[in-house]
């Protein structure tokens, strides 16, 4: 209706026929849009947030529910205040909402994930221009933020601290454990998800299958996930070896930590990472170095969260440098 | 589509990047090209083809005769002009064409005995084209005959022909391209023109060949056509003519994907095929071209397609140039209920229009008439870098940088990304998921940017 509507001009044949003009091309594909994808990225999320249910319980649906009610409040309140447009309809703060509340750790206390979700949306995103424009991750920006000002509430003993939690999932992170304490996990319990860690990020099975989707989709893109699957596996496949642990790191760095999440989940968010499918590889590759450089030789057991950060600050480089060559041009 | 093999040609047989639309070719693929009635009057714009106008030879009241010659095509780049009809010449006036030019038009209305268009269409659709004697014919003639009869590119560019196929000492024609590709979604002019009237592309592509001495000559069709193809084949046999099948995708049938796909070749930036040593000419175009070598008749008629969902009956039609869009919907049954948005030529790079009485012109494939279901007016949310556009375009350049480029007013960055390598085909346009017409936002940026130039 709104394309006949403005064609008022009543001499104007087309609006007495229901005809309207306006340029090519004339027909889109009809099969996806933004909000769409954003939809995508929620049924990818289904089975990590059950998961995260089942291992955690009231405090996964305590922090699930307290940081998709922020991120929504505070993208209306700063749109609002920008004067622009409601865009709540394109879901994507709902969506950074539940990736924010399956990176914190079950224990935050409340103000945490409300922080982080005011600052994520906030600064991360509606300051820069809103959706599209942001150049963080602002899930990302939200739990960093939150990570350095309650440095206890976020450090490594918030994770052991989980009094009443189901048996199998208290205790230290498996990342930390290995870290810190030299103590390792089977196989198993690391895959399926069976062990401590933020709310989203214990099971390995479950990011698998929502990744899976959203590649299959297309809404997420194959070659960041994979190429930070690839880089990761290789140094800590070296580091394995050098340091003869038989496959026990090497699983514990795949299986054990935010790896799977970020790499499916907040490194493919398609408004902070590169263009181009070259650029994506790059992209793949820059983050699984600096994860493996921060978990081997910073003071954090994890390095996921800084990594995207830091790759995010160099993707409109990676645009520039690998812009594509038109075709024909020598 | 897995069992797709391309043999005998360098290229792949396809393009980088492109999309897969619906091709909605059903609707009219098995409607045989009907004949239309010599229709009243005709509208002859001055310029129907990409260049300077043609001048008028003729006045008002005086009569002419079918074919006889009513503009001459005195600059190079030019075409001349034909009366596809016996009658009187009327005032000139001006028309708008879809493309929103302003052209002075020749109008004529039918008077006396006519030639029924009939005989025209079946000496196209005979069986007796020749095949063997083209040498007979020197290639000079050859391209004054092209020029003489006002053949422009029937693809929908409507480029003069003799110009492409002038010689040029500086640039030697290895290969010769006949262009079925027919890549636009709905539009079946050029498979019913291959299937029924083989015989004069054959010809044509020989006398077309001839013209520019190619060394080799190759019929493209997209893969979606196997009748075209089986019909192509039976009338190459015994003739130099290859047959390149080509994976069905858009923009198959633009020229430089269509090089590529074929021969492996990339013609330089801002460059014309003749820079890798090829001539390019559809199917229609070399169609005219044998009718105009043979039969010595000029072009005035062409075959066009009328389609769509929001067209009742939707036919392939032989029709003079010069006929108005609204007669040709009126046989084709008129528009539907729902009917939203007339395009002339096809939804990717078709224009819409408005007013019927816009004549059928030389580079007209065809008229789409398309659905309210079927056009998006979805809202524009903002651009989420998702980098689809990016791998749907064909040219490989970046859609949203150039359209964000656009938007902002920034021509050096829209200059620096070769904003004016585009060529308009869509393929970001469909694919984004955020709903924002770049290829719109690119225009504007094209504009900018000459305009910066020029400063
Ligand atoms: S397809 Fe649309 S949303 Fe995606 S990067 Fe291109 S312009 Fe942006
Ligand atoms: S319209 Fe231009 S920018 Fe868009 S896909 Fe086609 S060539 Fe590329």
């Amino acid at each position: 209706m709104s394309d006949t509507m403005k064609n008022s001009d009543p001499k104007d044949p087309t609006e007495t026929a229901g005809l309207h003009v306006a340029p090519s091309p004339h027909i889109k594909n009809t099969g996806t849009d933004t909000q769409r994808m954003m939809i995508d990225v929620m049924i990818a999320l289904l089975p990590i947030v059950l998961m995260s249910v089942y291992l955690f319980r009231l405090y996964a649906v305590k922090q699930l529910f307290i940081c998709v009610i922020a991120c929504l409040a505070s993208e209306f309140l700063f749109v609002w205040m920008r004067g622009k447009a409601i865009t709540l309809s394109d879901c994507s703060a709902a969506v950074t909402g539940i990736i924010l509340a399956l990176s914190l750790p079950g224990s935050a206390p409340w103000f945490v994930g409300v922080l982080a979700s005011i600052v994520g949306i906030g600064i991360g995103k509606i300051i820069f221009g809103g959706l599209g424009m942001n150049i963080f991750n602002p899930a990302m920006v939200g739990r960093a933020f939150v990570m350095i000002a309650f440095a206890q509430l976020m450090g490594a003993g918030s994770y052991e601290n989980m009094t009443g939690l189901v048996d199998a999932v208290s205790g230290a992170t498996p990342l930390s454990a290995l870290k810190f304490n030299g103590l390792t996990m089977d196989i198993a319990p690391l895959f399926w998800g069976k062990t401590n860690g933020s709310l989203g990020e214990t099971s390995t099975a479950a990011c698998l299958l929502g990744g899976l989707f959203l590649v299959i989709r297309k809404t997420a893109s194959w070659q960041i996930p994979l190429s930070i699957l690839l880089t990761v596996s290789v140094i800590a496949g070296i580091t394995d070896i050098t340091g003869s642990y038989s496959g026990v790191f090497l699983v514990h760095h795949l299986f054990g930590g935010a790896l799977m999440f970020g790499a499916f989940f907040i490194a493919t968010d398609p408004v902070t990472s590169p263009l181009t499918a070259k650029g994506k590889w790059y992209f793949g590759l820059g983050t699984g170095i600096l994860i493996m450089v921060i978990r081997l030789f910073s003071g954090y057991p994890e390095g996921v969260m800084f990594a995207v950060l830091m790759m995010n600050a160099v993707t409109p480089l990676i645009n520039r440098w690998t812009s594509p060559q038109p075709m024909g041009e020598a | 589509m897995s069992l797709f093999r391309f043999k005998g040609f360098p290229g792949t047989g396809s393009f980088r990047h492109g999309i897969h639309p619906p091709d909605n070719k059903a609707l009219s693929y098995e409607s045989k090209v009907e004949v239309m009635d010599t229709p009243e009057t005709v509208t002859l714009p001055l310029l129907q083809n990409l260049g300077v106008p043609c001048k008028p030879i003729v006045k008002s009241g005086q009569t002419v005769r079918y074919g006889e010659l009513i503009g001459v095509g005195e600059a190079f780049v030019s075409a001349a002009l034909h009366s596809p009809i016996a009658g009187k010449v009327k005032k000139m006036k001006v028309v708008t064409l879809p493309n929103g030019k302003r052209l002075t038009a020749i109008s004529i209305h039918a008077e006396g005995e006519q030639i029924p268009p009939e005989k025209l269409w079946e000496e196209m659709t005979s069986k007796d084209w020749p095949r063997d004697c083209i040498s007979i014919y020197d290639p000079l003639t050859i391209v004054k005959i092209i020029h003489d009869s006002g053949i422009v590119g029937l693809g929908g560019a409507a480029f003069p022909t003799h110009v492409k196929v002038t010689p040029n000492d500086t640039r030697m024609i290895d290969t010769l391209m006949i262009n079925g590709c027919e890549c636009e979604p709905y539009l079946t002019c050029d498979y019913r023109l291959m299937k029924e009237a083989s015989r004069s592309i054959v010809t044509g592509a020989l006398l077309t060949g001839r013209a520019v001495s190619a060394k080799e000559i190759v019929i493209c069709v997209e893969d979606n056509k196997p009748e075209a193809i089986t019909k192509l084949r039976e009338a190459t046999e015994q003739t130099v003519i290859k047959i390149a099948v080509l994976k069905t995708k858009y923009p198959q049938g633009s020229e430089k994907q269509l090089v590529q796909a074929v021969l492996g070749l990339e013609i330089p930036l801002g460059g014309l095929p003749s820079d890798v040593g090829v001539a390019m000419s559809n199917v229609g175009t070399v169609a005219a071209v044998a009718r105009g070598v043979i039969k010595e008749s000029p072009l005035t008629h062409r075959v066009i397609s009328i389609s769509g969902k929001g067209i009742k009956t939707p036919k392939n039609l032989f029709v003079p140039i010069g006929i108005s869009m609204g007669e040709v919907i009126n046989f084709c049954g008129g528009i539907t209920q729902d009917a939203a948005r007339i395009i002339a030529g096809g939804p990717m790079m078709g224009f819409s229009f408005s007013d019927l009485t816009a004549p059928v012109t030389k580079g007209t494939s065809g008229i789409t008439v398309l659905t309210h279901d079927e056009i998006s007016n979805e809202q524009e949310t903002s651009c989420v870098r998702c980098g689809r556009c990016v791998d749907a375009c064909p040219m490989n350049l970046v859609p949203t940088r150039l359209a964000l480029a656009a938007r902002y007013n920034n021509p050096s960055i829209a200059s620096q990304y070769h904003i004016n390598a585009c060529f308009e085909c869509g393929c970001c346009t469909y694919v984004c998921p955020a709903k924002i017409n770049l290829v719109q936002l690119i225009r504007t940026g094209k504009r900018l940017v000459a305009a910066w130039e020029n400063r």
